[in-house]
């Protein structure tokens, strides 16, 4: 419990520290009004401007006040659209949920029997083949993969919805090209931790009892090569966001990310910072999960 | 026997990939003397098929919906990946390997503040942060280069700092204090030559990552002027004619991927070589 409290605190500085990058992105392109006003304003309207938006206040002034709001998810309205920001990015987060958990699905199917069956097969020709997937998932960018996907089964074979989304068929294919670098990633590390772990006493042990092979790699080897898979699983999160935001490009797919790539094109500050916050917010969150998971398969963390 | 031959052959892959990485760095060298005509439209020969899969006009990959040469196209796409890949991580890694340092040597508050940066940094998608502050800067190769190692620089960092924990309670290390070398001259004479395996075997990774989020960012339309040909643009542009101009949109993507996965196969070969304790069985 205090081990969960304290991840907790540390996920509540790693959100304020986000939230300051947020407030940092502002600045980035130097003065903020010549970025945000328009190009024609006068001198007098772009004083106004920077008025009304509370731009003339001294900088930490307006980081107190941009905290302020942010507390109560309040970022602003989006310059296009005039609703709140992070309304819109939220409106949208439940889509980009599904899609990328599809895709940690598709991740941990393709990788526990990838990484287990190379294990089990140590530098023999299923091994080999294991690998040079997996090399080749960590290679393969998501657009790349995204279109591979469009041209054969959209396309060709017509079995799948090139873009949009409603049904269980618009996922798979975001799915499969958000998800393959991390199931390769995952395939390796499962390998490389499950060769470590069969090679220790106990597992020699439980053979010298006469346990079959497959019962001492699921019940000894798995268990205990689990945990840097189940951090690495949380690490994924990351990726897989930046993957979506390019995967929903390619099919059209109405998540945060479209929404996000169509806000840069206008330059709508608001609306960016509240889909860097919800992404950052889903990592932190995810990673609690871990932490969470681990307790529960590490008895040494859950007795600390 | 066979794993000996396994062993030898682990190398093979090693110098492919060094060999594709040549030929990519060399192309993209001589990009303006091989493909002086890249930017060439000619419309009547529009979105014409490579030649082996039936093209009228002789292209070898195909022209693209401005009828642009494909194959010529890539040759000077090379040139930015290549650019923002190796001077990215020269960028990104002088950054990160400085703070590595400085958080694992002097440790203290000097950590903590280093170490919590990143924390705070690893929570947010390289991708989103980099779309957040390419979208909002001028669109140029060297901002580019400055938002991908504002963005990776904490990968040296951990890696850097791990390593001189270790390297700091060595005995070469207490004894160059005990004749009163300082700091600076510890750091650069004993420590930095000790972390140099690892610090090369991620930087080559790095390579390969950093190519990857530039092909993403200009895929997303943010980074470089949309008119260069990088490409990641060129997969985007080819995106609309998918179904029946398929050539524009996959070669540009397999460029990318073939690059990424010759310095994978590189970084995994040094990685064996210089750092053997990081081997994959």
């Amino acid at each position: 419990m205090r081990y969960i409290l304290q991840r907790l605190a540390q996920g509540l500085l790693v959100l304020l520290g986000v939230t300051t990058i947020v407030f940092a992105l502002t600045f980035v392109a130097g003065d903020p009004v010549s970025t945000l006003a328009p190009l024609e304003a006068t001198p007098e309207e772009r004083a106004a401007f920077a008025h009304n938006m509370g731009l003339d206040r001294p900088i930490p002034v307006q980081y107190v006040d941009f905290l302020a709001h942010a507390v109560r998810g309040d970022f602003g309205l989006s310059y296009s659209s005039h609703e709140p920001a992070m309304g819109e990015v939220l409106d949208r987060l439940p889509a980009t949920i599904l899609l990328t958990a599809a895709a940690v699905l598709f991740a941990l199917v393709v990788s526990v029997p990838l990484g287990l069956l190379a294990a089990m097969n140590h530098d023999r020709w299923v091994d080999v083949i294991a690998r040079l997937f997996a090399f080749l998932g960590q290679s393969i960018p998501v657009f790349l993969l995204g279109i591979v996907l469009i041209i054969v089964f959209g396309v060709d074979l017509h079995w799948l919805p090139s873009s949009g989304s409603g049904s269980w068929k618009n996922l798979v294919m975001p799915a499969v090209a958000v998800g393959s670098f991390s199931a390769a990633v995952l395939a390796r590390l499962l390998r490389s931790s499950l060769l470590e772990v069969l090679g220790q006493e106990y597992i020699r042990t439980a053979y010298a009892k006469g346990l079959r092979g497959r019962v001492v790699v699921v019940r000894h080897a798995l268990r205990n090569a689990a945990l840097p898979f189940v951090t690495m699983v949380g690490l994924q999160v990351g990726f897989l966001l930046s993957g979506a935001v390019v995967a929903e490009t390619i099919f059209a797919y109405p998540g945060m990310g479209r929404l996000a790539v169509t806000a840069i094109s206008r330059k709508d500050v608001p609306v960016i910072q509240s889909f860097v916050i919800v992404a950052a917010v889903i990592v932190i969150l995810a990673n609690l999960f871990v932490d969470l998971v681990y307790t529960r398969i590490d008895p040494r963390i859950r007795l600390r | 026997m066979r794993r000996r031959w396994i062993s030898r052959a682990r190398t093979i892959p090693g110098y492919a990939g060094l060999a594709v990485l040549l030929l990519l760095i060399a192309a993209a060298l001589l990009a303006d003397q091989i493909a002086p005509t890249a930017d060439t439209q000619l419309l009547l020969q529009r979105l014409d098929a490579p030649t082996w899969a039936g093209g009228a006009h002789g292209y070898l990959l195909g022209s693209d919906n401005l009828g642009r040469d494909l194959f010529l196209r890539m040759i000077q796409g090379a040139r930015v990946s290549l650019t923002v890949g190796f001077i990215g991580v020269v960028v990104s890694g002088g950054i990160g390997i400085t703070l590595g340092l400085i958080a694992g040597y002097l440790g203290g508050s000097w950590d903590r503040v280093i170490m919590r940066v990143a924390d705070v940094q690893q929570a947010i998608p390289v991708l989103v942060l980099a779309v957040a502050i390419a979208a909002i800067l001028r669109p140029s190769v060297a901002n580019l280069i400055a938002v991908l190692a504002l963005t990776t620089w904490f990968t040296f960092a951990r890696v850097v700092r791990a390593e001189v924990l270790g390297i700091r309670e060595m005995l070469y290390v207490e004894s160059a204090r005990v004749v009163g070398a300082n700091a600076r001259r510890i750091i650069v004479r004993h420590v930095l030559p000790n972390a140099a395996a690892s610090i090369i075997v991620i930087a080559t990774l790095q390579v390969g990552n950093l190519i990857l989020f530039e092909a993403s960012l200009s895929f997303l339309g943010v980074g470089v002027p949309v008119t260069t040909p990088t490409w990641g643009r060129m997969v985007f542009d080819g995106l609309d004619y998918v179904s029946t101009a398929w050539w524009i949109a996959l070669f540009p993507g397999i460029a990318v991927m073939t690059t990424v996965f010759a310095t994978n196969l590189v970084g995994d070969w040094l990685r064996d070589a210089l750092d053997p304790r990081q081997r994959e069985p």
